[in-house]
């Protein structure tokens, strides 16, 4: 269970939150002038990185705000959380050797599935 | 119902290698050791076409390739081990009940192969084809299977809505009381559904590969991908340099880095699925039991063990760990549907990494680089459609051209807005 701090209460439990997806993507300052492909992007392209992420979250069973985090999407350490409307801090990525390419190694494989299931 | 006819398989092992019954009482009389199902290779500097990921898609796609096309020169490069992703991962469901029309005809195909892919590829897939049955607890869900049922009809497909008395003849240890939480109220059945041994899938898929000529290089991880003037021209690897005009990206959980190293976005984010799997039983449970609602499906393998996959974790992530609140979950959701398993015990837990798309179907097929094919976003859905996307991916190589089977599941359908819309049949956590 991820232990999140909560800009307004502190840590609670990973329970407590919704997931919002990638934070600072912004309406379109002028959707008139967009193409196709500019809607794509905004409705659908998202980043997906291995390593340190923007995020949104809210504290759902809590305050109810919605708030902002960066946490790395191979460890789950969460570097900073920050509030709505508050730029993203300027953090460097605590595992910047996590970021290339390629899977998970062997070691954070909890089990071995390959022989797991029918 | 009547089967398209099916290419003329073209693996034929010789007599020596191939599996039979009076292969196996030999071996087994003579204590001598099996042949190896493939060869390693040093890695050459040019291929006609390099597949990324050794998993059930590249694989099957290069089979088909050498059996289909009749183009060998091809490596299978992985980072990690054959199977290890998603085709290891998976709770190898079977089925074609989709909600769209394109979904159901692609599946259906899928289906198709998988029946003779046993005798096809020379190896036991232990195929077991026991009905699958998702089940309605709300008028939305009953709903959405009314629509799922008639489109599946009109392509032919067995499916219908069944009523919770049937449901309790098909499967007796679900609680169908109508004083639950989440009382049952209707059930997509759908017969042609099961279960496959999904290793056995890769390895015959495999074995058929080498047998034809294809390269499975293992532990060997893409680090780059050379484009020049928007044309592919090479892959970088950690075991050396490839020139190649073909690059398919077959992986999961890594189609977004991947493409990248080609400069190709994709709208894909990546998730954990998490799956367990209990101490074996007697077999009780004969059908594939799907709820929505609940987050979960169960089935009952061959060796007696219950097998449990559930919903993609709520947040993105590329880390394949289990966790605690999920076994919670899914054993009290269990629990909602088969009170009577109160008592059973889960032997282990895991997690993949899916692939996620804003529509829940796949991308197949050319990316803006010439040279430069994907087939990823597969979700949660991947592994009942590898044999169709390995054939269909073969073709659109060999031919230049894009099969209609999966034309509608092309890159460029988020700019132009035809979404393949499958959330309601693809997914359980909605």
């Amino acid at each position: 269970m991820l232990s999140i701090p909560c800009p307004e209460c502190g840590p609670r439990d990973e329970i407590e939150f919704h997931y919002g997806g990638q934070a600072h993507v912004a309406y379109p300052a002028d959707p008139h002038s967009l193409d196709d492909r500019g809607w794509a992007e905004y409705l659908f392209y998202r980043d997906n990185p291995k390593g340190l992420f923007a995020e949104r979250w809210q504290h759902a069973a809590g305050c109810r705000k919605w708030f902002n985090a960066l946490r790395d999407t191979h460890t789950y350490e969460f570097s900073t959380t920050y509030r709505v409307g508050e730029p993203r801090p300027d953090v460097a990525d605590p595992h910047p050797g996590a970021a290339p390419a390629g899977p998970s190694t062997p070691s954070n494989t909890p089990s071995s599935p390959a022989g797991g299931t029918l | 119902m009547t089967r398209p006819d099916n290419p003329q398989p073209s693996f034929r092992p010789p007599l020596l290698r191939r599996y039979s019954a009076a292969h196996l009482a030999a071996r087994g009389l003579t204590q001598r050791r099996w042949p190896r199902s493939w060869r390693d290779h040093d890695l050459d500097s040019r291929y006609d076409v390099v597949i990324i990921g050794a998993g059930l898609h590249g694989l099957a796609t290069a089979y088909y390739l050498a059996a289909n096309h009749g183009i060998t020169n091809v490596a299978v490069v992985d980072k990690g081990y054959m199977g290890g992703g998603g085709s290891g991962r998976n709770t190898a469901i079977l089925r074609s009940n989709y909600l769209t029309p394109e979904g159901v005809r692609f599946y259906d195909r899928s289906l198709r192969l998988y029946e003779d892919l046993a005798a096809e590829l020379n190896y036991n897939v232990m195929f077991s084809r026991q009905g699958h049955l998702t089940l309605a607890h709300n008028d939305g869900a009953l709903r959405t299977m009314r629509w799922r049922a008639e489109v599946n009809k009109v392509q032919g497909i067995d499916s219908e809505v069944i009523d919770p008395r049937q449901i309790k003849e098909l499967v007796p240890h679900l609680d169908t009381s109508t004083d639950t939480r989440y009382p049952i109220l209707g059930g997509l059945y759908h017969p042609p559904g099961g279960t496959i041994r999904h290793d056995a899938v890769v390895w015959g898929y495999a074995r058929a590969a080498d047998h034809l000529g294809v390269q499975v290089h293992q532990n060997t991880e893409v680090t780059g991908i050379d484009v020049t003037d928007g044309k592919v021209t090479g892959v970088e690897t950690t075991r050396g340099d490839i020139a190649t005009g073909t690059v398919i990206n077959c992986t999961a959980g890594w189609s977004t880095i991947i493409s990248e190293m080609a400069g190709v976005e994709m709208p894909v984010t990546t998730s954990p699925l998490q799956a367990a799997v209990t101490e074996p039983v007697k077999p009780f449970l004969h059908t594939v039991v799907v709820s929505g609602t609940l987050h979960v499906y169960v089935s009952q393998t061959d060796r007696g063990e219950l097998v449990f996959g559930a919903s993609v974790d709520p947040f993105t992530s590329f880390s394949t760990r289990g966790s605690l609140a999920f076994a919670e979950g899914l054993a009290g959701n269990v629990l909602k549907l088969m009170p009577a398993l109160s008592g059973m015990r889960l032997l282990r837990q895991w997690a993949g990494l899916c692939d996620m798309t804003p529509d829940y179907s796949p991308i197949m097929g050319p990316t803006g680089v010439d040279g430069f094919l994907v087939d990823v976003g597969w979700g949660t859905y991947g592994f009942k459609a590898g044999p169709v996307a390995g054939e269909a991916m073969a073709d659109t190589v060999a031919s230049g051209r894009v099969p209609e089977i999966i034309a509608d599941f092309g890159l460029d359908r988020f700019s132009s807005g035809r979404l393949v819309g499958e959330k309601g049949a693809a997914a359980v956590g909605h």
